[in-house]
């Protein structure tokens, strides 16, 4: 199948999501209500998930953990030389990412605090986006938060970037004119082609994207939906994807963290 | 960054008993069949052989095709002989090889 | 010899040749008919018939790129009866090939795991041969179905 013949599939099946939610706006899912899009998935990428000695996504932490320990920089100094080991000192760190930076003013996620640690702490350059490398540490950071409820900071600098957030999910955009909350806060649970709309919550970043075979950041994955919606995706880095990460954490509060997580 | 490899070997095992091996190994598996963002065909870049050696003698060979997934992951199983290791190779285009072990004590 | 006319013309021919049976198939796709002969090469001219083997592979497929894929075949597996090759085969993927395993009497049982790439909905098929020379085959119509929000290739 050409991606062109999927797209035109793709999209001959949203008049039915689309006309379903004209009249009324977007409604946030009841707290209880909601669910991972683990529990979507077949049983054979629920197996792959579920088992450390096969979800390739484990090949990018083992790559972290390397990594962690290695000196980097003019400073010479690896991550575990100040943090010490990561299963205790990390454990519970993505699940409140993106937090609250008082030099920027601004949220930052994960990504971005690990790479403003290499800058300032270990004097090395920054990863770049999207980087084999930015992937495998923060994978290794994250999944010391694996089972663990995501718990953004009660931080009310955080609220008007929670806001902003909010605003970008339940804007309409792109050529198809939809929002991020019409797929996913109102039509969670039907089809959009073959696969099961999820409400999309962030558990389990850095994914392991079967469609991409490797891992991917939230970015990314809010890049593929921006696609999907024929808008135009913000370079990596964004502060709308910040805000919306933001957002989407607090949206999915009190959930389990899943990193590294498996997805179709 | 090298390869990175996963291997699961139950570390004991009874002798005589059948034990199932798990290997998962980092690489692209570059189809061959694709082309970038500028028209321009991507040269096939895949591993090619994987080997299993159990205290030196092969237990185990698979030859592997661009339709194997990126990341390739395989089991099999072995009776557990003796002690000693599982000598794991890779092999692939543009001289790609990586090589891995386990160790295994039966009792 | 391969003077410059004549191998522009062998360039030209050829080129019709791939343009015409594009037009046919799309071109880089395996047929069944090259799933056969790729069956062919793999156990010669033995008669391959259906049983013993099992092959596992998710009918509805969410994404084709990574498709778990399990195979088992019934053998004491010992020195005198044992499975000696495992194979998986592709109706319309570019080439029919998928993987082949080698096993032997020291494997103790017969089942080897892989996950495979599945470029349409399509019959897959998984072939072994036994150390007495008799090959088995069992295959699975699997559909794939279509994604949404893909990625353009980066």
């Amino acid at each position: 199948m050409t991606p062109a013949t999927r797209f035109a599939v793709a999209i001959a099946a949203l008049p039915l999501v689309a006309g379903a939610v004209l009249p009324s706006p977007a409604a946030e899912i009841p707290l209880n209500e909601r669910r991972s899009a683990y529990e979507d998935m077949s049983r054979d990428n629920k197996a792959m998930q579920d088992d450390d000695t096969s979800n390739p996504g484990i090949l990018g932490v083992l790559d972290g953990e390397m990594l962690w320990s290695t000196p980097a920089g003019a400073s010479g100094k690896s991550c575990a030389d100040c943090h010490g080991d990561a299963k205790s000192s990390m454990k519970g760190v993505a699940a409140r990412h993106p937090a609250f930076d008082p030099v920027s003013g601004r949220p930052l996620d994960l990504e971005q605090r690990i790479n403003l640690s290499r800058q300032q702490d270990q004097k090395a350059p920054p990863f770049a986006a999207e980087s084999k490398e930015l992937l495998a540490l923060t994978a290794y950071v994250a999944m010391q938060s694996r089972g663990e409820p995501v718990a953004p900071p009660d931080d009310p600098r955080l609220a008007p970037f929670i806001e902003i957030g909010r605003a970008l999910f339940n804007a309409r955009q792109g050529q198809l004119n939809l929002s991020c909350a019409q797929c996913h806060d109102d039509n969670w649970g039907k089809s959009l082609a073959g696969n099961v709309v999820p409400q999309a919550h962030p558990t389990g970043y850095p994914i392991y994207r079967l469609e991409w075979q490797s891992l991917g950041s939230l970015q990314r994955r809010l890049r593929n939906c921006m696609i999907g919606m024929r808008a135009e995706p913000y370079a990596y880095g964004a502060l709308e994807y910040v805000d919306m990460e933001l957002y989407l954490m607090w949206r999915a509060r009190g959930m389990k963290m899943e990193t590294p997580g498996v997805r179709p | 960054m090298a390869a990175r490899t996963l291997i699961n070997v139950p570390p004991k095992a009874k002798r005589g008993e059948v034990i199932q091996i798990k290997t998962l190994i980092s690489h692209v598996m570059e189809n061959g069949f694709r082309h970038d963002n500028m028209g321009k065909p991507i040269a096939r870049d895949i591993i090619t052989t994987f080997t299993c050696a159990y205290n030196g003698e092969k237990i185990f060979e698979a030859a592997l095709y661009p339709a194997i997934s990126a990341n390739p992951f395989i089991t099999f199983y072995t009776v557990a002989t003796e002690s000693g290791t599982l000598a794991f190779q890779w092999t692939g285009d543009n001289g790609f090889s990586q090589e891995a072990t386990a160790k295994i004590t039966v009792e | 010899m391969t003077d410059p006319a004549s191998r522009m013309n062998t360039t030209r021919r050829a080129f019709l040749a791939v343009a015409g049976a594009a037009l046919l198939v799309r071109p880089a796709k395996a047929t069944p008919a090259s799933m056969a002969a790729a069956i062919r090469q793999a156990v010669g001219e033995a008669h391959v018939k259906p049983g013993r083997i099992k092959l596992n592979v998710p009918p509805l497929v969410e994404n084709g790129n990574v498709v778990a894929v399990s195979v088992s075949v019934e053998s004491p597996m010992t020195e005198k009866d044992y499975v000696k090759t495992i194979h998986i085969f592709t109706e319309k993927n570019p080439q029919p090939n998928v993987i082949s395993f080698q096993l032997n009497a020291r494997a103790g049982k017969a089942e080897v795991q892989t996950r495979i790439r599945l470029a349409d909905t399509q019959t897959v098929v998984a072939i072994c041969e036994m150390s007495d020379g008799s090959c088995w085959s069992d295959k699975v119509d699997v559909v794939l179905t279509l994604s949404a929000c893909l990625e353009d290739p980066i």
